[in-house]
């Protein structure tokens, strides 16, 4: 959410929140803070304060480093299955939309890329076992779990489509 | 095309199809280059209305480009007659659709044999041919039902080996599991996936991942143009037991 521009925390709050919905509900704001000055100690993130204000978390501004930047960068770009939840997912997209870091449709196809090898592996197997076996059960599951995160990539694949029209 | 390009079953170059005009023109293909080797098969998938249904239908010759140019089985389609274009749909291509297109009043083994009969075989030799591309889709014992006797999942089986049955140099299935059910689907995968272990050449264009995950390669198409590729072969990461939740 930093990637956009340096921010104040309120700020990266209400973008989160926009992005979330009510998904994001649980999130406060003393989580953004700590987390805020843990990636400021890892070198990810630098601060400065406000020209006469007192030295309070919620009075900085915000902003990525070089290695912060790096470190985003790979995260927009890793793909895996199925350890992000749907919001980090959804997160990398959002963030590389907004940072301009990369293209959102170029992340889907990416991950499209590797759920469709996932899911030729694990239907193949599938359709290797005896019908109604325990095994091809367990892999119909993988199969069905598979198919359902395609089908949610086709979901984004049509809204960001839409909005870069618009745009 | 040149020597290196004669193994090819199906190539195309800057193929466009456009319909309407002015305002209201609308580039259904937008600039497709395609090459397709013998025993490979491919997956077109896409949102409804990026164009994937019309290349199809561009490259079994159904119907013709605006521009660019299309090789089939080492013929120039653009070249050929209409006469000679009928010729070649029926016997380099299988065709396999959406709603299974089977004819009602014929049984299972006449929808098979009527390909091979109109190609010129003699009634004897179509049916022996029928009867065995039948019993490869395991529907030997459903020869002589009518369709409205058979499942989904076994139209579209029949309507499988309909398309084999003049030995086609590609089959061509459009949506071949758009109408199924999720058991009905699983018969056609297992079809599509034994086609391809015979080494039989298989376009398909799909939104259903499902099948579009029995090929070897898979193409994704937007507004007409293609925008990723990718080989589905090889190169999984994670394990199943990654999948199924049991990785450490």
């Amino acid at each position: 959410m930093l990637g956009k521009e340096p921010s104040h925390g309120y700020q990266l709050r209400a973008r989160l929140q926009q992005a979330l919905g009510p998904a994001g509900d649980a999130m406060n704001a003393g989580q953004i803070y700590v987390t805020l000055s843990r990636l400021e100690k890892a070198g990810l993130v630098t601060s400065e304060r406000a020209a006469g204000l007192p030295d309070r978390p919620d009075r900085k501004v915000y902003a990525l480093t070089a290695a912060g930047q790096q470190r985003v960068a790979a995260w927009i770009a890793e793909v895996c299955w199925p350890g992000p939840g749907l919001a980090e997912f959804h997160l990398k997209l959002v963030a590389a939309a907004a940072a301009r870091l990369s293209d959102p449709l170029a992340i889907i196809d990416a991950q499209r890329r590797d759920l469709l090898r996932r899911l030729r592996h694990a239907q193949r197997a599938a359709m290797a076992e005896p019908d109604r076996s325990d095994a091809a059960l367990l892999l119909e599951g993988i199969v069905l779990r598979l198919q359902a995160d395609l089908r949610w990539l086709e979901a984004c694949e049509r809204n960001w489509a839409g909005r870069k029209e618009i745009s | 095309m040149n020597d290196a390009d004669g193994a090819l079953v199906l190539r195309a170059r800057g193929l466009r199809k456009e319909y309407g005009r002015d305002t209201g023109l609308v580039r259904a293909v937008d600039g497709v280059d395609l090459d397709v080797a013998p025993g490979e098969t491919l997956a077109v998938m896409g949102p409804s209305g990026c164009g994937k249904s019309t290349l199809l239908h561009l490259l079994g010759g159904l119907d013709r480009p605006t521009a660019g140019d299309i090789w089939l089985a080492g013929h120039c389609v653009d070249r050929l007659t209409e006469r000679e274009l009928a010729r070649m749909r029926r016997d380099a291509v299988g065709f396999v659709f959406q709603a299974f297109h089977l004819m009602d009043e014929l049984t299972a083994v006449e929808n098979v044999e009527l390909p091979a009969l109109l190609a010129g075989r003699s009634p004897r030799v179509a049916r022996r041919l029928a009867l065995s591309l039948l019993e490869r889709i395991g529907l030997a014992d459903r020869a002589t039902f009518l369709p409205a006797a058979l499942s989904g999942g076994q139209r579209q089986r029949v309507a499988i080996a309909r398309a084999l049955a003049n030995q086609p140099v590609v089959v061509l299935a459009d949506e071949p599991t758009g109408n199924l059910d999720s058991s009905a689907t699983r018969e056609v995968l297992r079809l599509f996936e034994s086609l391809r272990a015979a080494g039989q050449t298989l376009i398909v264009v799909t939104h259903d991942s499902r099948i579009a995950a029995t090929a070897d390669r898979m193409i994704s198409m937007r507004d007409g143009a293609f925008i990723d590729e990718t080989r589905l072969t090889g190169g999984t990461r994670g394990s199943l037991a990654d999948l199924a939740g049991l990785g450490g």
